[in-house]
């Protein structure tokens, strides 16, 4: 099988106007991954499953992954010649600059036929917020369409062309995604606006209006300590 | 039994598209309330149904009593694993992996240790290697005959055969447990290594049980397989072609009952499987019946690897020197390690930033993208096969949903 440098050549050479380059994968596992357009993803999956050389006809594995904007630092050391006359020093200047975050869904690729792979497909979204349709390649792979949906619903990757996107762990009142990096989760789950909640309500509402204490909606119930009975309801009690 | 390099598939063969109902090409379903044909009747089968092996859900829309559609529904058992993975060490989700699939943890164990080795670049003794191939062939006897037990279940033997089955996966257990402190969930398996040394006892031990299990599998075929209830119940039930099953993404024996030769132990050859001599057999129907007779034949196969794995176990350390366990942080990468798991293909995929933590944490669970096609193998079928034939798929829910 060809190494991920030749397929990259392979692939631009037969789509021309697609921008194709090479991730490279700095562990030891050296396998390194190619990063599609998303505009020629569709075209190129389905040449990566047909093509007689490389017929990648059963797709493993689809990731979803987070890259949360990033503030990198760059330091440039320029040296300033000493108007006093001595040895030049070295000046630091630091400029911060944001490097736009994105999502990105990763498709691990081999060949059931030839027995060869993985070959590893990345697509990345133009953005985390608004921009982050990518196209669906289920149409191509059929094993992408439970994947997919998953991705869908944990990461917000909204998947074009996909026959039947909806959430598939979360339930599908859900509002966020929660594998995101900045997911910052509810402080109750379980709560809900429920019948029992609204009579609560309604109840706190009278008994303010009845309540002899100005302000005092709910006063609760009293708590008696024992020995000590509470100014408002102690009595005289007649004792045998 | 066919050569295992024989595929099923030819060059010639172009794979559809997923044909979803209301698209075009896809078969098409009539209207639930329709007075001229009748009425379909829409049918929630699950989260809490015995026959769903867990929490899954599936909605079948029934034309009288055959399916017309079928949609499954997860989610009922999801607590995102792979977050919570991705806010502790990396040892720290080993214990974590039990769970996934939690009759063979042992093998689940191994496909996240060989993710991180393979992400780390940390090599494995060789003792370790096979001791790691002892437990998870003895992972997969344990799976399969299970497996084979909770289909006749679901056939309707009320517990027959599957009491059979606990009988010998109970030894097996004992095994684990006297072993790793635990029967089901072992958190056996370490970053370039095991965590116990078997004792020349308990190897004794193991190596007799192995010994004696073809006839546990005589006595169960004896019973099972050319029982005339479950030939009628099973055979032609599920077609599922080999083209259609590699499209989909299926593994393990429901994508070999299918005809296609594809096992991660033979393509990949992780671990020391090359080492050994073992057949992958091959289905020619990819129906039930030949879902159910790749346990039986992968269970007698998994037994001459154990027969061979405990003849050659060499002596030596069970973890390597160099391995770390405390401040293990893998250089920035990331990996890809998969298995063949008595489910299917388990794979891991880790991204390392160089921290303590793994910056992605994936799991790609077997149990769910084998049910990619479910609705296809059920359509036509009545709601009795949908069980069987779920059954035959072979999910654990914990897998499923993480």
């Amino acid at each position: 099988m060809d190494t991920v440098e030749q397929l990259h050549d392979r692939l631009a050479a037969r789509f021309p106007a697609a921008h194709v380059a090479v991730v490279t994968n700095p562990g030891p596992a050296a396998e390194h991954s190619l990063l599609l357009d998303p505009a020629h993803a569709h075209d190129i999956a389905l040449f990566l499953r047909d093509d007689p050389a490389l017929r990648l006809d059963y797709c493993s594995n689809v990731t979803g992954i987070d890259w949360p904007d990033k503030e990198i630092t760059d330091t440039v050391k320029t040296s300033v010649p000493d108007p006093a006359g001595g040895p030049p020093k070295t000046v630091e200047q630091k400029t911060v600059h944001v490097q736009p975050g994105c999502l990105e869904a990763v498709y691990h690729l081999y060949s059931m036929a030839l027995k060869h792979g993985p070959v590893i497909i990345r697509l990345r979204t133009a953005n985390r917020t608004d921009r982050v349709a990518l196209p669906s390649l289920t149409p191509v792979w059929r094993a992408c369409d439970f994947q997919e949906r998953e991705v869908y619903d944990l990461y917000g990757i909204v998947f074009e062309r996909h026959p039947d996107l909806r959430r598939l762990l979360m339930w599908d009142e859900f509002k966020d995604h929660p594998m995101r990096k900045d997911y910052v989760e509810p402080d109750d789950y379980e709560w809900e606006p429920t019948a029992h909640g609204a009579i609560l309500e309604k109840a706190k509402a009278h008994q303010s209006a009845a309540s002899p204490v100005a302000g005092v909606a709910d006063p609760g119930p009293t708590i008696k300590a024992p020995g000590s009975p509470s100014p408002a309801t102690a009595r005289p009690e007649a004792r045998p | 039994m066919s050569d295992p390099q024989v595929s099923g598939l030819s060059p010639q063969v172009s794979v559809p598209g997923p044909t979803a109902f209301g698209q075009p090409g896809g078969p098409s379903v009539r209207q639930v309330r329709d007075p001229f044909h009748g009425d379909l009747l829409e049918v929630s089968m699950g989260p809490q149904h015995p026959s769903t092996h867990g929490v899954f859900r599936m909605v079948v829309t029934l034309d009288g009593e055959l399916i017309v559609k079928l949609k499954p529904v997860f989610g009922y058992l999801h607590r995102n694993h792979e977050k919570i993975a991705e806010n502790t060490t990396y040892l720290g989700s080993m214990p974590y992996t039990d769970r996934l699939d939690y009759l063979c943890s042992m093998s689940t164990n191994w496909a996240y240790a060989l993710a991180v080795e393979k992400l780390a670049g940390q090599a494995v003794p060789d003792r370790a290697q096979y001791l790691r191939i002892i437990m998870a062939e003895m992972t997969r006897l344990v799976n399969h005959s299970c497996l084979v037990g909770f289909l006749f279940n679901d056939l309707g033997t009320s517990f027959t055969p599957l009491l059979y089955a606990f009988r010998e996966r109970e030894k097996f257990l004992d095994l684990f447990e006297a072993l790793s402190g635990s029967r089901m969930m072992c958190n056996y398996q370490r970053f370039g290594g095991c965590r116990v040394d078997p004792s020349p006892a308990w190897l004794a031990t193991a190596r007799a049980l192995v010994e004696g299990y073809p006839r546990f599998l005589d006595e169960y075929e004896r019973m099972l397989t050319g029982n005339e209830i479950m030939l009628a119940r099973t055979q032609g039930i599920g077609r599922l072609d080999g083209v259609h099953a590699v499209n989909a993404g299926l593994t393990g024996p429901v994508l070999r009952a299918s005809g296609v030769g594809y096992d991660v132990r033979k393509v990949d050859g992780y671990g020391f499987y090359p080492r050994f001599d073992f057949r992958v057999p091959l289905g020619a129907h990819g129906d039930t019946y030949d879902r159910y007779m790749m346990r039986i034949l992968e269970m007698r196969e998994s037994v001459k690897i154990l027969q061979q794995a405990f003849r050659d176990l060499p002596a030596g350390p069970i973890m390597d020197p160099k391995a770390k366990i405390r401040g293990f942080r893998p250089k920035p990468g990331e990996a890809y390690g998969r298995i063949e798991s008595p489910k299917g293909e388990l794979g891991f995929y880790l991204i390392s930033d160089g921290s303590p933590n793994p910056y992605r944490y994936r799991v790609r669970p077997p149990s769910l993208i084998n049910l990619t096609l479910l609705e296809e193998m059920c359509l036509g079928h009545t709601i009795a096969d949908a069980v069987v034939i779920l059954g035959s798929i072979d999910i654990v829910l914990g897998e499923v949903d993480r």
